[in-house]
């Protein structure tokens, strides 16, 4: 067996008392544990009664997280459908906005969740608000650079400057603490005015930073000189305009120009009066001392990354970012302090290694939300290679599955899954199937649900089971037409069968039909079944004997029997019904239909009479079993009679 | 085209209706109310279009529904109508049948009359598929085949029609006054004379 990335995390059930032992068993997503009997020495009391489920994913339950979900549902189906044919390079575009999309949706949870965290009153819930929203502001940090780094893919040049958006859109301290500054009456002297100036510099927004600068020179007109020469080179720094007609290696000439400006400035100590733009012509240089001094300011290995190189190297390649990377991370954190998961996932981004980035951002969260959505992004950016993982699929599907058949267990957001099993192209099928059957269904109306999403998919299997367990539902509640509507649908041989012969236990005991309204419209439905088909033409029977046309009713009776529809058992009830028709003045069975009923009569009567019908019939029932054959011959003779005699007359 | 708003709300919406307004003011309606459904609590909640909060907005731009008022519901809201301007009436799929009055004043909704068992089988719950109401009489049908007349005053039900129909009763509507129109599972439309004391439909029609 393989071992294990991470040691598991330990969950204590507080209710189950110590020195017990416990026993499990897997469900969906959860695990259900309870006390054993097994008592070890030591352990007193008496045992807990409960079972108690412990869940491993509690996000799905979150109102709010809920938004999320189906809003990066709604993306993802529209990622699916974007069409294969187109090259690649045009297809840039559209992926990086469907990143986008995707990053705006967490964006737009996280302030909401924000906003709960800092209203509700219950601390309890305001930590775990504050919780979520830090895991998504990690989540999004981490999301934006790959969307840097390997969908916009930039080259270098463009490379830094989307790197450097990245880190101010995750540094917003920035701008709160620069308004406070401007907002106070004197700005230039606030306590905080150096760390804003310096905060710019080092994001490289360095036309805020010359208008921060610009108060304090008109506050102190004795050293105008050097604020200005600041200001000077804080405009002259080159900045790559992709879009422009300079190449890389022009801008990178105008850069060095402008550096050995710079230096010459520090060398000649034209800064010295003033401690602060020395300390800002340092940075401009790039000097990592000087950086490193500023480290609350920076807050993090990665802004100290993106400083570093945008004073140092400014053209960096995305092949070198590693390098720098390694080493910002090493100078800037402390060698005690081991690296937190989020460092190194990024740190990861930063090596291309984006399969170490899935795998570390897999362990990290407790959702396969982040990776299913990131992960399918990229393979159809075509940035991951085609993994045989143990299992036979592909690392997209691996877990896109996961994180499908954890919404399966949501009691509403199962809906979603569907969509995502349907992009699966090797399992989600087969994952469908086995989910779908176990949606619990209360209603018509969701079962109906169910049944329209595995209709659309040909699951035919699973349509006959869903209809089978609403028909029993509905059998048990005493609802023969709807059990039988369901069978219909079902296209259910056996279960319409076994209504049909409930309606005719039915009618044997009341004598009348119930639901006629069913039965009298089954239409083409008559078909599914023979037992169904008897009833419905049984009916039929009844409907013409009450419309008085008798010559219709009797073929419909005979034939009723000799095609063999008719159930054995219920013989004796047709030839019972036949009665009256016999016995009518006019002749309705013609001669050769009297014989038929005479064959089916004696027939019945054969089989009657053998040894092996039932014994325990009473006397009293096969005395009137009897009287009926008696009557039943007397009249088929009369009526042969009446029949030959009829037919053999000539109409003059 | 219009502009479309689309609003996420972290719960399956089944139902929604416009909050009626009065004849005499020929304002479109501002208020409605939606009903949820496949939730482990499910809610009736009255949401607003109306600017009247943000005076901030742009002319044209039509705001956000906010929120107004929630009140939890017992099973899923399988359908939901207005009886008048303030009170409207939920079918649940546990079988019962709730009147809720919205008061605009303090924006909260209370229940004002409740049946519980409105339709049920003889030993489980049969939820209530759709209802009709023309106030005060409310005709309700559910998965058990039963019609069922209330009337907004009154505690028990006014009249019931057991086995109208052998298979689910999916919707029911108003043609006359006097007259309802069900359709069931089997695709049958069932006419019904409510002045009559019969327990079979006046007229069926098949699909």
């Amino acid at each position: 067996m393989e071992e294990v990335d991470v040691e598991p995390t330990i969950t204590n059930i507080p209710a189950l008392r110590r020195g017990k032992h416990m026993g499990f068993a897997w469900g969906q997503g959860n695990i259900f544990v309870y006390e054993t009997l097994f008592k070890a020495t030591g352990a007193t009391g008496s045992g807990s009664p409960f079972i108690h489920e412990v869940r491993k994913d509690e996000d799905i339950y979150s109102p709010i997280l809920r938004k999320l979900f189906n809003e990066s549902h709604h993306i993802f189906v529209g990622l699916q459908t974007i069409r294969e044919d187109l090259p690649s390079k045009n297809k840039k575009p559209q992926f990086v906005s469907i990143s986008k999309n995707y990053r705006s949706v967490i964006r737009a949870c996280m302030e909401e969740l924000q906003q709960v965290a800092v209203s509700t009153k219950n601390a309890e819930m305001s930590v775990q608000y504050g919780n979520q929203v830090s895991i998504l502001l990690a989540i999004e940090l981490i999301w934006n650079l790959c969307e840097v780094l390997f969908i916009d893919a930039a080259p270098a040049g463009s490379l830094l400057l989307h790197l450097l958006d990245w880190v101010r859109l995750h540094k917003a301290d920035v701008d709160e603490k620069a308004r406070d500054v401007l907002q106070s009456d004197s700005p230039a002297e606030h306590r905080d005015y150096w760390d804003v100036v310096v905060s710019y510099v080092l994001q490289g927004r360095l036309d805020e930073a010359r208008q921060m600068l610009g108060k304090k020179a008109t506050l102190t007109p004795a050293a105008n000189n050097i604020f200005k020469m600041m200001d000077n080179l804080l405009s002259k720094m080159p900045f790559y305009n992709p879009g422009g007609t300079q190449t890389l290696t022009e801008f990178d000439v105008k850069w060095r120009h402008w550096h050995e400006e710079v230096d010459r400035c520090l060398q000649d100590n034209s800064f010295a009066s003033n401690q602060h733009l020395e300390v800002l012509c340092k940075i401009l240089l790039g000097d990592e001392d000087t950086l490193l001094e500023h480290k609350d300011l920076l807050g993090t290995w990665y802004h100290f990354l993106v400083s570093r190189l945008l004073f140092c190297h400014p053209t960096v390649k995305p092949t070198e970012l590693h390098y720098y990377a390694q080493s910002c991370m090493t100078m800037f954190l402390d060698s005690r302090s081991a690296p937190e998961p989020l460092d190194s996932i990024l740190l990861a981004a930063f090596e291309f290694d984006i399969h170490q980035v899935i795998k570390d951002c897999s362990i990290a969260l407790n959702n396969w939300w982040f990776v299913a959505h990131l992960t399918d992004l990229l393979d159809h950016c075509k940035l991951l290679q085609s993994h045989n993982l143990h299992f036979g699929s592909n690392l997209r599907e691996f877990l896109l599955l996961e994180y499908a058949s954890g919404l399966f267990t949501h009691h509403s957001l199962w809906q979603l899954a569907v969509d995502y099993f349907d992009h699966c192209l090797e399992f989600g099928r087969v994952y469908l199937e086995l989910q779908i059957e176990r949606v619990p269904l209360d209603t018509e109306r969701k079962a109906l649900k169910v049944l329209r999403i595995c209709e659309q998919r040909q699951m035919s299997e699973q349509v006959r089971s869903i209809c089978k367990i609403m028909a029993m539902r509905a059998l048990r509640n005493n609802r023969l037409g709807s059990a039988l509507s369901w069978s219909i649908r079902a296209k259910d041989a056996a279960f319409a069968t076994l209504i049909s012969e409930r309606f005719l236990q039915d009618y044997c005991a009341k004598g009348t039909f119930s639901d006629l309204d069913l039965i009298d419209n089954l239409g083409p439905a008559m078909l599914l079944s023979d037992r169904l088909t008897f009833l419905g033409k049984y009916r039929e029977f009844h409907k013409l004997y009450g419309e008085k046309r008798f010559k219709e009713a009797a073929k419909l009776l005979l034939s009723l029997m000799t095609a063999k529809i008719a159930p054995r058992s219920f013989w004796m009830t047709l030839l019972t019904d036949a009665l009256p028709l016999l016995e009518q003045k006019e002749v309705i069975f013609s001669a050769d239909q009297t014989y038929e009923l005479m064959f089916c009569l004696e027939e019945l009567t054969s089989s009657l009479n053998t040894p092996s019908s039932d014994s325990d019939k009473s006397m009293q029932e096969e005395d009137v079993e009897l009287t009926k054959v008696e009557l039943l011959r007397l009249a088929l003779s009369r009526n042969l009679a009446m029949a030959i005699v009829k037919e053999g007359t000539v109409e003059t | 085209m219009e502009n479309i708003n689309a609003k996420y709300v972290s719960q399956k919406i089944s139902k929604t209706r416009w909050c009626p307004v009065s004849y005499s003011s020929l304002q479109q309606p501002e208020v409605f109310a939606t009903g949820s459904w496949d939730n482990e609590d499910n809610k009736v909640s009255i949401w607003s279009i109306g600017n009247h909060n943000n005076s901030g907005l742009e002319d044209g731009f039509e705001g956000d529904p906010q929120i107004l008022c929630e009140h939890k519901h017992g099973g899923d809201v399988l359908d939901l109508q207005f009886l008048d301007q303030e009170r409207m009436v939920s079918a649940s799929s546990t079988g019962a049948v709730t009147i809720f009055r919205y008061h605009p004043n303090t924006h909260t909704i209370s229940v004002l009359q409740h049946w519980a068992r409105a339709h049920s089988y003889p030993c489980d719950n049969a939820p209530c598929t759709a209802l009709v109401c023309s106030s005060p009489e409310i005709v309700t049908v559910g998965e058990d085949g039963r019609i069922v007349v209330f009337r907004a005053d009154q505690e028990g039900a006014v009249r019931v029609i057991e086995n109208a129909d052998s298979s689910t009763i999916h919707a029911v509507t108003y043609l006359k006054t006097t007259e309802v129109l069900t359709v069931n599972s089997i695709g049958q439309l069932k006419l019904w004379d409510l002045r009559q004391q019969s327990s079979s439909p006046s007229q069926i029609l098949s699909l």
